[in-house]
């Protein structure tokens, strides 16, 4: 700042420097788009590896790299404008800052509405190359697009492409060496003049004339007023339909594509029918085949049968155990369970160990380990950090969540979630929300933890704020969900009944409170409807794959730090203490056997120990709809705890779990004393 | 013929708009293909007020509020 004269010199040069590049350097190619233009298989094909495609808005939030051939090529989040308005567009500004060949893919039948970036993009001074992407659908809607006429309105290199049926990538290589810098509007240069002589880039000088605040500050310059910006964007705005209207030409007067099923998703009356049978469908594939089906099989028989009882009898043979065997087929009460004591290890006792061998060896035996050495304990016992953290990761949660991102998947890649946020809007709007918060509250029924992790893309901090609370209050996982199904379907009609209208009552309640109370404001909902398609399967396999391997990543290492704060609490004998705390408000308030206490303190750790832990206690229907309530509004498993602290702040984060303990009981209570 | 909010738009009308509220929400609505001036088809409009509108081939839904902050003028054609 202080040299001005010297970057006046600069200036000079510019034009200069920005035709040959950064120099130096690995030449780096940023391939940018608005969401849903197809960015992503461009990235595929250059870089030969897959990256999450999908057609919703706003679910690629981090930047992928690659290389082809000597240069690295970075694919961005889908974007409508280079600034700062929200996380994806801050992610991709500063991708785009830096790029010295930006190719930018267009949704052809979007023109209008893709065109804008592509100008902005220009008047930043980038050298590019324009695709024009979904050219095949262009013949299928008559549409025809001036492809050389536009290239020579932009002063840039435009191609035709279909990437879905890979027609047009061949262009790649010619469109990397031939990209260029357009031509820019009369007026700019004078515009940006000031603000360039001081930061010596025309890219960042075009961002903080357009009030991009972080740049501005990175340069310690106040940023261009709202005027400023409305100006040139609406400049901008002008010469797109100029553009637009001298290439695009529609042979079909009838270019309005109609689809019923999306015009019928929207409205309520049509789509709340649709939603039903979407969740009917969903509940078949999800609540009955996946987490009943394929997570017994994988938890009970690959999870409990192999998994833990080979690592654990493994374990035993080095450090002292008393395993005890429950036989269900038994028909001699006296011998259903069988305990087999080993003071030393295994090995030492090879008769009982062989006996023990056998009897285990029953298809239907329930194997319990119990480690008297408190290390053994703590990694391989009841909530060992490996038996208990493998087995829940890999043979429950994964298949779950599997299941669930593919559901989503498809419904992203037909274009049916962003109309059913939109049908939800006004819905949604009465606790503070815009219908986007749709999908982080639908994954809480997977899993909570997933789902704190979703709410990254809503607009605001205080959207992210409800939705959180909302997940960790009141949305039952999938894993308790299954529990609580069992148990209220034995349970008769009116316990389900005041079940779901407590629980629905204080969804409605405590969000309404947070909308009213909370500062700030929620952002409106404005969402661009992608045309309605069959979803893909391959697209939704590989999407699948991609955001589960993501989740895994990012949430393994908290079940096992969760897994390790339990274990040391049980050790320390505090888990006993915790229950004997809250006997008293089990047994007087909640009108509950004492045992119940222990199902609240395992839920804690696992949402659906504590449901399963109150399978064994034989409770009258009313109790049962009790202690089902006060489980499902108590506290989110440890996992989802930390995923909170990390996503929300610990402030945030410990406010919410503390007064899920004092609502899960208040309210739990309150309908004890007037039900029981 | 006078100004109206967008809210209050009838399903299968032609509008013009004629100003668009301040803040970031403008520079988004300008992006998608609303800016002051422009023709804009209404697709319908949702029980509680949700505006689903198209510009050219792109259909954007706006949410009540949103809509409510739009001032419009019909087009008569």
């Amino acid at each position: 700042m202080k040299d001005v004269i010297e970057h006046k010199e600069h200036h000079l040069h510019l034009e200069n420097v920005l035709l040959s590049g950064t120099g130096g350097g690995i030449q780096k190619i940023v391939l940018v788009g608005n969401p849903n233009v197809g960015k992503s298989l461009f990235f595929n094909y250059l870089s030969g590896t897959y990256v999450d495609v999908s057609n919703f808005p706003g679910t690629t939030v981090s930047i992928t790299k690659g290389f082809y051939k000597n240069s690295e090529v970075y694919d961005t989040p889908g974007v409508y404008g280079v600034s700062s308005f929200n996380d994806e567009e801050k992610v991709a500004r500063d991708i785009i800052l830096e790029a010295d060949i930006v190719i930018n893919v267009i949704n052809s039948l979007h023109l209008e509405r893709d065109l804008f970036l592509t100008l902005q993009l220009i008047d930043m001074g980038k050298k590019i190359s324009v695709f024009l992407n979904f050219s095949d659908e262009l013949i299928k809607r008559k549409i025809k697009i001036d492809t050389e006429k536009l290239s020579e309105l932009l002063g840039v290199p435009v191609y035709e492409t279909s990437a879905v049926k890979k027609i047009g990538f061949e262009k790649l290589d010619e469109a990397i060496a031939t990209a260029k810098v357009g031509i820019q509007p009369d007026g700019l240069h004078h515009v940006l003049h000031e603000t360039l002589n001081r930061v010596g880039s025309q890219a960042e000088a075009l961002l903080i004339t357009e009030g991009d605040e972080f740049t501005a500050a990175k340069h310690g310059i106040p940023c261009g007023s709202g005027d400023d910006r409305e100006f040139i964007y609406i400049e901008r705005r002008n010469r797109v339909n100029e553009v637009v209207s001298s290439v695009e030409r529609e042979d079909s007067p009838k270019g309005l594509f109609f689809n019923a099923l999306g015009k019928y998703s929207l409205n309520p009356i049509t789509g709340i029918p649709i939603l039903l049978v979407m969740l009917t469908v969903l509940y078949f594939f999800i609540g009955d085949f996946v987490s009943q089906r394929v997570v017994n099989f994988t938890e009970k028989t690959i999870g409990k049968k192999y998994f833990e009882y080979y690592l654990k009898s493994y374990v035993a043979n080095y450090t002292p155990s008393e395993i005890a065997v429950t036989l269900k087929d038994e028909a001699d009460p006296a011998n259903r369970i069988r305990i087999y004591t080993f003071k030393e290890n295994l090995k030492k006792d090879s008769k009982k160990e062989q006996e023990f061998k056998h009897v285990s060896r029953d298809e239907n035996a329930v194997v319990d380990f119990k480690f008297s050495n408190w290390m053994a304990k703590l990694l391989f016992g009841e909530f060992g950090i490996i038996s208990m953290t493998i087995t829940y990761l890999l043979f429950l949660l994964l298949p779950l969540v599997s299941a669930f991102y593919f559901a989503m998947a498809l419904m992203e890649d037909s274009g049916y979630l962003p109309r059913l946020a939109t049908m939800l809007d006004r819905m949604m709007n009465r606790i503070g929300l815009n219908g986007r918060a749709v999908i982080p509250i639908l994954l809480g029924f997977g899993c909570v933890t997933m789902a704190a992790i979703t709410t990254r893309l809503l607009g605001s901090e205080r959207e992210k704020t409800i939705a959180t609370a909302i997940l960790m209050y009141v949305i039952p996982c999938s894993a308790q969900l299954a529990v609580i199904a069992v148990l209220l379907s034995g349970a008769g009609i009116a316990p389900l009944l005041i079940y779901v209208t407590v629980i629905f009552s204080t969804l409605v309640v405590i969000s309404t409170t947070l909308n009213k109370f909370l500062p700030g404001q929620s952002t409106p909902l404005l969402i661009d409807l992608p045309i309605m398609r069959l979803p893909r399967l391959d697209n939704a396999f590989k999407k699948t794959f991609f955001r589960a391997y993501g989740f895994m990543k990012e949430a393994s290492v908290w079940f096992f730090v969760g897994a390790l704060a339990v274990g040391l609490l049980d050790i320390a004998g505090m888990l006993t203490v915790f229950q004997d705390i809250l006997a008293p408000v089990t047994t007087h308030w909640l009108k509950l056997p004492k045992a119940a206490a222990t199902a609240f303190v395992m839920g804690v750790v696992r949402r659906d120990f504590g449901a399963a832990g109150l399978f064994g206690l034989h409770l009258m229907p009313m109790q049962i709809t009790v202690a089902l309530i006060t489980i499902t509004l108590f506290v989110p498993c440890i996992a989802a705890f930390i995923i909170m602290i990390k996503e929300r702040g610990v402030k945030e984060g410990l406010i919410i779990w503390f007064s899920a303990w004092v609502f899960a009981f208040l309210i739990g209570g309150i309908v004890a004393q007037i039900i029981i | 013929m006078g100004i109206k909010t967008l809210d209050t738009i009838k399903k299968g009308t032609y509008f013009t708009i004629e100003k668009l509220p301040s803040g970031i929400i403008k520079v988004q609505l300008i992006r998608l293909g609303i800016s002051v001036g422009d023709t804009i088809f209404c697709l319908g409009r949702l029980p509680g007020g949700t505006i689903i509108v198209q510009k050219n081939r792109q259909e954007i839904a706006i949410g009540y509020e949103l809509a409510r902050s739009i001032f419009v003028k019909i087009k008569i054609t």
